[in-house]
């Protein structure tokens, strides 16, 4: 039996998972929409991670778990590694390309950057309080124009005379974009033009101040999109690398971390047909009113968070 | 017969027990503590500010309207370098509206070399007040914030490595309730003595090497830890160290604003307004001092702070030291704000594995 070891990222939008070999191989992926339903996401991505290795003898002996709802599926798989997504990305890349010196990533409802020196994270930054140059507002915009997302990237390529528009904020990014809608560009040429607005909002709100250096890999699901790709390295001047396996980096890096972690616990697929369900309630002893969440198995009261003092803690 | 004087200033770090002190022994009305911040306070303060007014001000209005509702009758606002200064107004005029009933004694309208305009605005609070009495009363307030900051400083440096879990909370509520009792400097003093002690007595579990991260930001947000969402304490917990040069103490106790600019002034060469100078001469301080990373918390649209972040940044490239940057509003991601954290740690202790200090 070889061992494998699991990663899962767990994002607003989409939910990543890979299962690697001792050599860091990836033997099983999955990515798919989060639906606003974490547990049932992961559910999903499980059973078909199983079905994918079930000709191998493998055995996950560890598990990790990343994003914005780690804590959550780290509760529901025993995770032995739940980690932020910063320094997830940062070691899945670094893992991958170990001179990188610069790593941008756009995710869902977030966008980071991640400075590398000899290997080591020495600088990252988050973008905060805004959505714009984010995957959620290319597909809403995509919507708005009636293309898929995947075309955007192929359609942008196409276009000569990118159109500007206004990259400060979505909200003036969207009246700007209707704007030129409506007095005549090209659809090709505002696609092109959002791609690129995407890329100066980025550079503008995180890559201020930050030494941005090549070897540079770009990741996260917007690094699917060709467009914000060729806008990149208009913007910084030189190639920027897109993996593969970008979109799935987050889970890649959480999972190498599980098996650096060294503790093993022995994992079981059946995971995905137990009952898991969460209960919510806000804590009456104070005027805080935190909203304390628990995570069942069944009757079994596996974790619970969410308390800002003691008063509010759950026993488990 | 006049009606009882309950005075109140808002919730702002533990500084309550000082102005209790100076308020009860020195104008000689009753004080009434402002009850702790919850998000209830925020919610209140939010939804009768303007939209755009920085946090500390929702934070403030908030608890005004708390304290009102607990009988506090005669408010106080102190002024500072930037918008705060009309912030006293602003927030009375508000509380009018709404129809409260109540004194206002707004420190940013004294003219402080005029004895008749401090003395006029000393008597909003109490018709009475003797300027001798609060003259007496003054220092004992003063060392009272200077023995809460020592006291602080400590246990910021230290709650992380505490052996048993809540021994320093446990300590810490036991001072501030005595500090309540003081009648005295003499007493103060032996009250400071017992319980410094005792703090030093806490069991550590400290490794020789420890993470040193400094806080600097603007006034309020460093200084009240629910504003932060309680920072400090969530660094602590990682195993940092925690060290901060901003308290009541440093600034108006110990007036070192003249110094601190001085020390920034190769970055920063005129006052850049508010707290920002202070900011800015901190972080540098802290970074000659090879500390492991600096994080910067300021209430979102403070433009002094935000004027500070370039400069920041210089010193973060000069110095090779990691600088984080955080903007709170009323409503900010509590999720969003730990998973910085949490990478921030996994960073520094990173910088320190591969040898780049």
């Amino acid at each position: 039996m070889k061992k494998a070891y699991l990663g899962i990222d767990i994002g607003s939008i989409s939910t990543k998972g890979v299962v690697i070999d001792a050599k860091n191989q990836i033997i099983a992926s999955e990515y798919l929409w989060t639906e606003g339903d974490p547990m049932g996401a992961v559910k999903r991505l499980l059973k078909s991670l199983q079905k994918q290795i079930k000709d191998q003898t493998v055995q996950v002996v560890a598990v990790g778990t990343t994003g914005s709802a780690r804590k959550l599926i780290g509760a529901m798989t025993n995770a032995t590694v739940v980690k932020n997504e910063i320094t997830a990305h940062a070691i899945g890349t670094t893992t991958l390309y170990p001179d990188v010196n610069t790593i941008f990533e756009i995710g869902g409802q977030d966008s980071k950057i991640i400075i590398v020196e000899n290997g080591f994270v020495v600088d990252y930054a988050m973008n905060t309080l805004c959505a714009a140059g984010t995957g959620s507002f290319l597909s809403s915009q995509a919507h708005r124009l009636g293309v898929s997302v995947a075309e955007f990237g192929a359609i942008a390529l196409t276009s000569k005379h990118p159109t500007n528009i206004a990259a400060r904020c979505t909200v003036f990014a969207e009246s700007d974009l209707v704007h030129k809608a409506q007095m005549g560009h090209k659809k090709e040429d505002i696609i092109a033009g959002l791609c690129k607005a995407v890329v100066t909002n980025y550079l503008n709100n995180l890559g201020k101040g930050k030494r941005i250096k090549a070897p540079i890999v770009f990741q996260g699901g917007v690094s699917k999109n060709i467009g914000v790709k060729k806008a990149f390295e208009e913007a910084v001047g030189c190639e920027v690398m897109v993996d593969p396996n970008g979109h799935l980096m987050g889970a890649f890096g959480v999972a190498v971390l599980a098996k650096q972690a060294g503790i093993e616990r022995h994992f079981n697929f059946n995971v995905a047909d137990l009952d898991f369900r969460t209960k919510g309630f806000e804590c009456p002893k104070c005027a805080n009113h935190c909203e304390i969440i628990c995570v069942y198995q069944g009757n079994k009261l596996l974790d619970a968070w969410g308390n800002k003092c003691d008063n509010g803690a759950v026993r488990v | 017969m006049r009606k009882e004087v309950v005075a109140c200033f808002p919730q702002w770090g533990n500084y309550s027990h000082a102005f209790k002190f100076l308020l009860e022994r020195g104008f000689n009305v009753k004080y009434l503590t402002p009850p702790p911040i919850t998000r209830q306070t925020l919610a209140l303060g939010s939804k009768y500010s303007p939209d755009y007014v920085c946090a500390p001000f929702k934070y403030c209005l908030g608890c005004y309207i708390e304290a009102l509702a607990q009988g506090a009758n005669c408010l106080l606002q102190i002024f500072g370098a930037c918008r705060l200064n009309y912030y006293g107004e602003l927030a009375e005029q508000i509380l009018r509206d709404l129809g409260y009933d109540f004194q206002f004694m707004n420190m940013a309208g004294i003219q402080w070399l005029s004895p008749k305009s401090i003395m006029e605005n000393f008597k909003i609070v109490n018709p009475d007040v003797s300027l001798v009495k609060v003259a007496a009363a003054l220092p004992t307030t003063l060392k009272m914030i200077e023995y809460i900051d020592i006291v602080e400083d400590y246990l910021r440096r230290n709650v992380g490595f505490e052996v048993n879990d809540g021994d320093f909370d446990r300590l810490y509520q036991q001072f501030s309730r005595d500090l309540d009792t003081v009648e005295s400097r003499k007493q103060l003093k032996k009250i400071f003595k017992s319980y410094w002690q005792r703090f030093r007595q806490i069991p550590l579990n400290k490794p020789a090497k420890t993470f040193k991260v400094g806080m600097v930001g603007d006034y309020y947000t460093v200084q009240e830890p629910f504003s932060n969402y309680f920072m400090e304490k969530e660094l602590a917990k990682m195993g940092m160290e925690v060290y901060r040069d901003m308290n009541l103490t440093n600034s108006i106790v110990h007036n070192k604003w003249r110094e601190r600019h001085k020390v920034g002034k190769k970055y920063a060469k005129y006052n850049i307004g508010a707290t920002a100078t202070f900011t800015v001469a901190e972080a540098l301080q802290f970074a000659k001092q090879g500390f492991d990373g600096i994080i910067q918390v300021k209430s979102f649209g403070c433009t002094p702070e935000i004027d500070a972040m370039p400069i920041l940044q210089n010193v973060a490239n000069d110095y090779n030291i990691p600088i984080l940057h955080f903007s709170f509003d009323s409503q900010t991601s509590e999720a969003g704000v730990k998973t910085r954290l949490e990478a921030f740690y996994d960073m520094v202790a990173a910088r320190h594995q591969g040898g780049k200090r």
